[in-house]
């Protein structure tokens, strides 16, 4: 039972943090800390993605390294870059004392001019981190690859430097959102989870835990309600964050039983309406029509 | 099987369930998982601890470790049922997975004479009413020799029938989108011109001036390669076109290093994957037999709407260029078909439309679907033979 147990205990350490895992999530975590291996979470915008690394470094009580990934992010970035102020007033002071050259450069070119970025202050964490890799689909592909160095040895190389070795392992999460196909080496590497939206429960549950204050029925009618709206044919589908607005503008209102307000209803429904096209599509009929299945 | 020698090697688990794994991960291999070494070492570590043994517990730690992305997690239950659970794992599997043999019959047929492709021969009657002018001085097979590339480059698709000139063709095809390819990069990077000051690479240059920042570096913004996405009408109405499209698009997923294609008849098929094949023919071949369209007509309108709802978002970034190849001939509405366009035309930089009937005389768009697209098109060019594919390289080059 031991693997089963564990498992609990990641679901339950995630829970504890604020995050309500569905069972596979918690295995892969799991698998993620007994094989030390990387984590991909792919899925919709919205879904909760980000949501694990921050709960996950809450819950182990890890510092949490972040890295947004962008287009035309690089080394530089990502990993280290030199302190060009310090260092020209450097060659600048220890020119007056007239050094040789390479003396100067060897200094310049030290541990104390070196300023960390993500990357590198992940793996230099006295204790594991955890380290977020946010959207890694946006970066291009040189960077993908540069990573994989990362990942599969946890080392760095500097050319000025030398090579640094990791004081500590962190756990990697990385987040994509499909925009472009990652590459299979990257893949490989990782374990893999799809992130699905939530089913009914569980988002009931995620709405409760966020907003303890809230009534359970009507916590299981927002979850309810969001399941008809993600099957409607919208542009934009609302993830969990719109779910959780939602609940608290109906809370605000006082809105104790959806079908009681269906005004209120139609009304705080747009701010889980994100184009114009779908608001066109969300009329009172469908916002009736949705609210009369939420028994 | 090379994994199932490195699971063999790990003495943690029971033979049993070693030899199990080791067919499953074979199983996975044949749906087109990609699994190695490293996984199937790790899922003998997992399934090595006893209360790992029961189905609900070694399904959710085997799909991560052995799912790299949306479709294999969508496949994984099916085939983990199939073959954990021995609930009709033959078919199931089969039937999930990529084509990875051709099915009987195929291996013979060429992409030459396919069996999508029997309109060549009534082509004959055609010939004398819709002349391409630059046919019957250039007739294959009537002229052979030095020029016969050339003849070639001219000769309107449907009027290479003998396999030799098509497989000729399709040479040609692939030469010509390997050499845009390589005009293009080189072009960007002869424009490279300097923006920004590389700190970092002028103190370490300017050291032996003290520092005194005498040599600069520049940085140069990296050009981003153009993305090609290519949509190409496989309905019967261009048939004796396609197959030569075909050995064109695979020529340009070979070589453009971004690029994706699609086909589509009454619905749309990504067919990315089967272009990446390596071996041409069989690409090619497995490719005409996802591209046969059920008859039925063409619906562009839908294929586009399948498009931007489901492709889009991935396929288009900033420099994409969308090239639809087809006839126009719509049998949905025109009013989608324009709806589509205009949202297509948001999204991406540039949509070329080629027409392989603008190269037949006295051809003008009047069919109500290519009427209502043209509106959004940028460029509307003919595509009835090499020479005219060759003649829109220039335009992808200022894209």
């Amino acid at each position: 039972m031991r693997h089963h147990a564990e498992r609990d205990k990641v679901a339950e350490r995630l829970a504890y943090a604020g995050y309500i895992p569905d069972r596979d999530l918690a295995t892969a975590v799991w698998l993620m800390e007994s094989l030390s291996r990387p984590l991909l979470l792919e899925g919709e915008a919205g879904v909760g993605k980000t949501e694990v690394a921050l709960t996950l470094a809450q819950a182990n009580g890890a510092r949490l390294i972040r890295l947004q990934c962008y287009e035309g992010l690089d080394q530089n970035a990502a990993l280290y870059e030199w302190n060009y102020q310090r260092q020209l007033l450097a060659i600048k002071t220890r020119e007056s004392r007239a050094d040789a050259v390479d003396v100067i450069e060897d200094h310049i070119f030290s541990e104390k001019f070196l300023l960390e970025r993500p990357l590198l202050a992940a793996i230099r964490q006295p204790k594991s981190a955890v380290l977020l890799i946010d959207e890694v689909d946006r970066a291009d592909e040189e960077f993908e690859a540069f990573l994989l160095e990362l990942l599969s040895d946890y080392q760095v190389s500097i050319p000025e430097l030398g090579t640094i070795h990791a004081t500590t392992i962190p756990q990697v999460i990385l987040t994509s959102n499909g925009t472009r196909e990652l590459s299979d080496a990257l893949r490989r590497r990782c374990l893999y989870h799809y992130v699905d939206y939530p089913d009914v429960e569980r988002e009931a549950r995620i709405i409760t835990t966020r907003m303890p204050n809230i009534d359970v029925a009507l916590a299981l009618q927002i979850a309810r309600m969001i399941e008809g709206i993600r099957k409607e044919d919208l542009r934009k589908s609302p993830g969990v964050a719109e779910t959780l607005d939602w609940a608290a503008a109906l809370a605000g209102l006082g809105v104790e039983d959806l079908r009681a307000e269906p005004e209120a209803v139609f009304e705080t429904m747009m701010c889980l309406i994100k184009t114009v096209e779908d608001k066109s599509r969300v009329t009172r009929e469908v916002s009736d029509r949705l609210l009369g299945k939420v028994a | 099987m090379v994994a199932t020698a490195a699971i063999h090697e790990s003495s943690a688990a029971s033979a049993g369930a070693r030899r199990k794994l080791g067919d499953f991960v074979r199983v996975l291999r044949d749906n087109g998982f990609i699994v190695g070494l490293a996984e199937a070492g790790d899922a003998l570590t997992v399934l090595s601890r006893p209360a790992s043994l029961t189905p609900s517990r070694l399904r959710p730690a085997l799909r991560a470790l052995f799912c790299s992305n949306k479709s294999d997690w969508e496949k994984f239950d099916e085939i983990f049922d199939a073959f954990w659970l021995g609930r009709g794992m033959k078919s199931a599997t089969r039937i999930s997975g990529v084509l990875q043999k051709s099915p009987p019959g195929m291996e013979s047929s060429r992409s030459g004479d396919r069996p999508g492709n029997p309109d060549g021969a009534p082509d004959h009657v055609q010939r004398r009413i819709g002349l391409d002018h630059g046919t019957d001085e250039n007739s294959p097979g009537l002229r052979e020799g030095a020029s016969r590339a050339d003849s070639l480059a001219k000769a309107d698709f449907r009027h290479l029938t003998n396999p030799d000139d098509l497989a000729a063709a399709h040479a040609v095809a692939a030469r010509l989108a390997k050499a845009m390819r390589v005009r293009l990069t080189r072009r960007e990077q002869s424009r490279r011109t300097g923006r920004r000051i590389d700190l970092r690479r002028t103190i370490h240059k300017n050291i032996a001036h003290g520092g005194m920042p005498l040599e600069l570096v520049w940085r140069q913004r990296k050009h981003k390669p153009l993305r090609l996405v290519v949509l190409l009408d496989a309905s019967g109405s261009m048939s004796m076109y396609s197959a030569v499209f075909l050995r064109f698009m695979h020529g340009i997923l070979d070589n453009f290093r971004e690029a994706e294609a699609f086909v589509f008849h009454t619905r749309l098929i990504h067919i990315s994957p089967a272009l990446r094949e390596r071996d041409a023919t069989r690409s090619v071949e497995r490719m005409s037999l996802l591209a046969q369209g059920v008859g039925g007509g063409t619906r562009i309108g839908e294929s586009l709407a399948t498009f931007n709802r489901w492709h889009a978002k991935r396929a288009i970034h900033s420099r994409t260029c969308v090239m639809i190849v087809s006839d126009g001939y719509d049998t949905g509405p025109a009013e989608q078909l324009e709806r589509e366009m205009s949202a297509l035309r948001r999204r991406c930089r540039r949509i070329a439309w080629l027409n392989p009937m603008i190269g037949w005389r006295g051809y003008a768009p009047e069919a109500a679907g290519m009427k209502a697209a043209l509106p959004h098109v940028d460029l509307f060019a003919p595509a009835h033979n090499l020479e005219s594919l060759q003649a829109i390289e220039p335009y992808l080059a200022r894209i």
